[in-house]
C-alpha cells in the first residue's frame, strides 16, 4: 500500500495526493495526519488534489473526515486545486463538504491559512 | 458484357460519338433550373466526367448499383450531391440534375428511329433512376451532416465565457436552458475558473425566457461545483417573472449571492476582489 507523504512548511501541514487512492492509503492518511497535527501543533493543513483525476463518495468523504478531526485540533483545513471533472462528480454524488475550505490553487490555499492563522493570534492575545 | 459494350452495344457507341453534343444539351437543361446559381463552365466540368464514367456503364441494366464497376460513377455522383447541398440546392435541384440526362438522351434515340436503340434507352434509363435516387440518399447524408455540424456550433457558441476583470468572469446564458446544455456550460465555466485562476464567477440568466426546477437544480449545482474548486459564484439577471416562478416553486438558493443586473454582480465581485470604483470627482481625501 503506498502512503501519502505529509510535508509540514511553518505551522501548516501540506498533503500532496500524487497517487490513485485506495480506501487503505486513505484511511493510513487519516491516521498519519492525526498524529502529525498532534504532534506538531500545526495550525492549518492543505491537501492538494490537483493531481486527483477521479473520485468516489468514499473519497469525497474523507475531506470531510480530515476537516473533522484537525478542527479537534484547533486547525483549518483548506481543499487546493480540485479539478472541475472532480467538482462536478462530488455534485453530483451530493457530498458539497460543507465546513471545507477550498482554494483554486497551493499558493491561495497557503494565503487563507495564513490569514486566518494572523486573526486567530490576534484573537489569542485579545484573550489573554 | 466489356465485349458487347465496346462494340454491340449501339447505345453507348451512339453517345460516345455524341459526347459533346449531349454534355451541351446537358448542361444546357440543367442550367435553366440552377438559374445562374453556378456557372456553365462548371457544370459542363462536372458533366462530362460524370458522362466519362457512365459511358463504361450505360450498357448495364442498373439493377446492382453497389457493384465495383459503379464504384467510380458512386463516388463521383457522392461529391456533387455533397457540394450541392453545402450550397443549399434543394433536393429537386440536385436529384434533377442527373434524370435531365434522360431527356437529352432519348431527344438523341429519337431522331435514329431504331427500336432496338430505343429498348437500350429505356434500360438506361432505368440505370439513371438509380443513380437519381443515389444522388438523393448523398444528398440527405450531406444535409445531416450539416445539421450535426451547425447544432454542434450552436451549442458552442451560446456558451462563452467572457473575463470581465482580472480574476471576474461571467457567462451570459440566453435561450432555453436543458441539461445537455446546462453541462457544457458547468464544464467550460468550471475549466475557464482553473485556466485564468479567477476566483470570481457571474452567471447572468438575462436571456434566460424561463426556469424550472431542473433548470434551478443545474444552477446551483455550477454554484457549488464552483465552490469546492475555490471560486465564488453569483448569479445575476433574474426578471421579475422569474423570480415569481422561483418563488412559487419553493426553490432555495441558501446562501448562493443573487443580484438583479450584471452590474451589481460585478460590483460585487469587486469588492470580494478588494477592487472600489468611484467617478473622479468623488475620489476620497486621503
Amino acid at each position: 500500500m503506498e502512503r501519502v507523504p505529509i510535508l509540514k512548511i511553518g505551522g501548516v501541514l501540506l498533503v500532496s495526493i500524487q497517487i490513485d487512492l485506495q480506501d487503505q492509503s486513505v484511511l493510513a492518511l487519516q491516521e498519519d495526519l492525526a498524529e502529525r497535527i498532534s504532534a506538531t501543533g500545526a495550525h492549518g493543513v492543505v491537501i492538494d488534489i490537483s493531481a486527483v483525476e477521479i473520485v468516489d463518495s468514499f473519497i469525497g468523504r474523507m475531506f470531510a473526515t480530515i476537516a473533522s478531526i484537525s478542527r479537534l485540533f484547533d486547525a483549518d483545513t483548506v481543499v487546493v486545486g480540485m479539478r472541475p471533472a472532480v467538482a462536478i462528480t462530488l455534485v453530483e454524488l451530493g457530498l458539497t463538504l460543507g465546513g471545507v475550505r477550498t482554494a483554486l490553487d497551493l499558493e491561495r490555499g497557503m494565503k487563507i491559512l495564513e490569514t486566518l492563522g494572523r486573526d486567530r493570534g490576534r484573537t489569542g492575545r485579545e484573550a489573554r | 458484357m466489356v465485349g458487347e459494350a465496346e462494340h454491340g452495344h449501339r447505345l453507348t457507341e451512339l453517345l460516345r460519338s455524341n459526347t459533346d453534343a449531349v454534355v451541351a444539351g446537358w448542361v444546357e437543361a440543367v442550367a435553366t433550373t440552377l438559374r445562374g446559381r453556378t456557372t456553365g463552365a462548371e457544370l459542363e466540368r462536372d458533366f462530362r466526367e460524370l458522362f466519362t464514367s457512365l459511358l463504361p456503364v450505360a450498357s448495364g441494366d442498373g439493377r446492382d448499383l453497389t457493384g465495383h464497376s459503379y464504384a467510380e460513377l458512386r463516388s463521383l455522383l457522392g461529391e456533387l450531391s455533397r457540394s450541392r447541398a453545402r450550397q443549399n440546392f434543394s433536393p429537386t435541384e440536385t436529384a434533377s440534375s442527373v434524370f435531365a440526362l434522360k431527356q437529352v438522351v432519348f431527344q438523341l434515340v429519337d431522331d435514329q428511329d431504331d427500336p432496338e436503340l430505343f429498348r437500350q434507352a429505356l434500360a438506361f434509363s432505368n440505370l439513371l433512376d438509380g443513380l437519381g435516387l443515389l444522388t438523393f440518399e448523398a444528398y440527405a447524408r450531406a444535409r445531416e451532416e450539416i445539421i450535426k455540424e451547425q447544432s454542434e456550433q450552436l451549442l458552442e457558441l451560446t456558451t462563452p465565457v467572457v473575463k470581465l476583470w482580472e480574476g471576474v468572469l461571467a457567462v451570459p446564458l440566453v435561450g432555453t436552458l436543458d441539461s445537455a446544455r446546462t453541462q457544457v456550460v458547468m464544464e467550460k465555466l468550471l475549466e475557464a475558473l482553473v485556466e485564468t485562476g479567477s476566483e470570481h464567477a457571474i452567471i447572468d440568466i438575462t436571456g434566460v425566457l424561463a426556469v424550472d426546477t431542473q433548470v434551478a437544480q443545474h444552477l446551483l449545482k455550477t454554484v457549488v461545483a464552483a465552490r469546492l474548486m475555490g471560486a465564488e459564484c453569483t448569479i445575476s439577471g433574474i426578471r421579475p417573472q422569474i423570480a415569481q416562478t422561483i418563488v412559487a416553486l419553493g426553490i432555495e438558493f441558501g446562501d448562493i449571492a443573487t443580484k438583479a443586473t450584471l452590474a451589481d454582480a460585478l460590483r460585487h465581485a469587486l469588492r470580494r476582489e478588494g477592487v472600489e470604483v468611484v467617478r473622479q470627482g468623488e475620489r476620497r481625501a486621503v
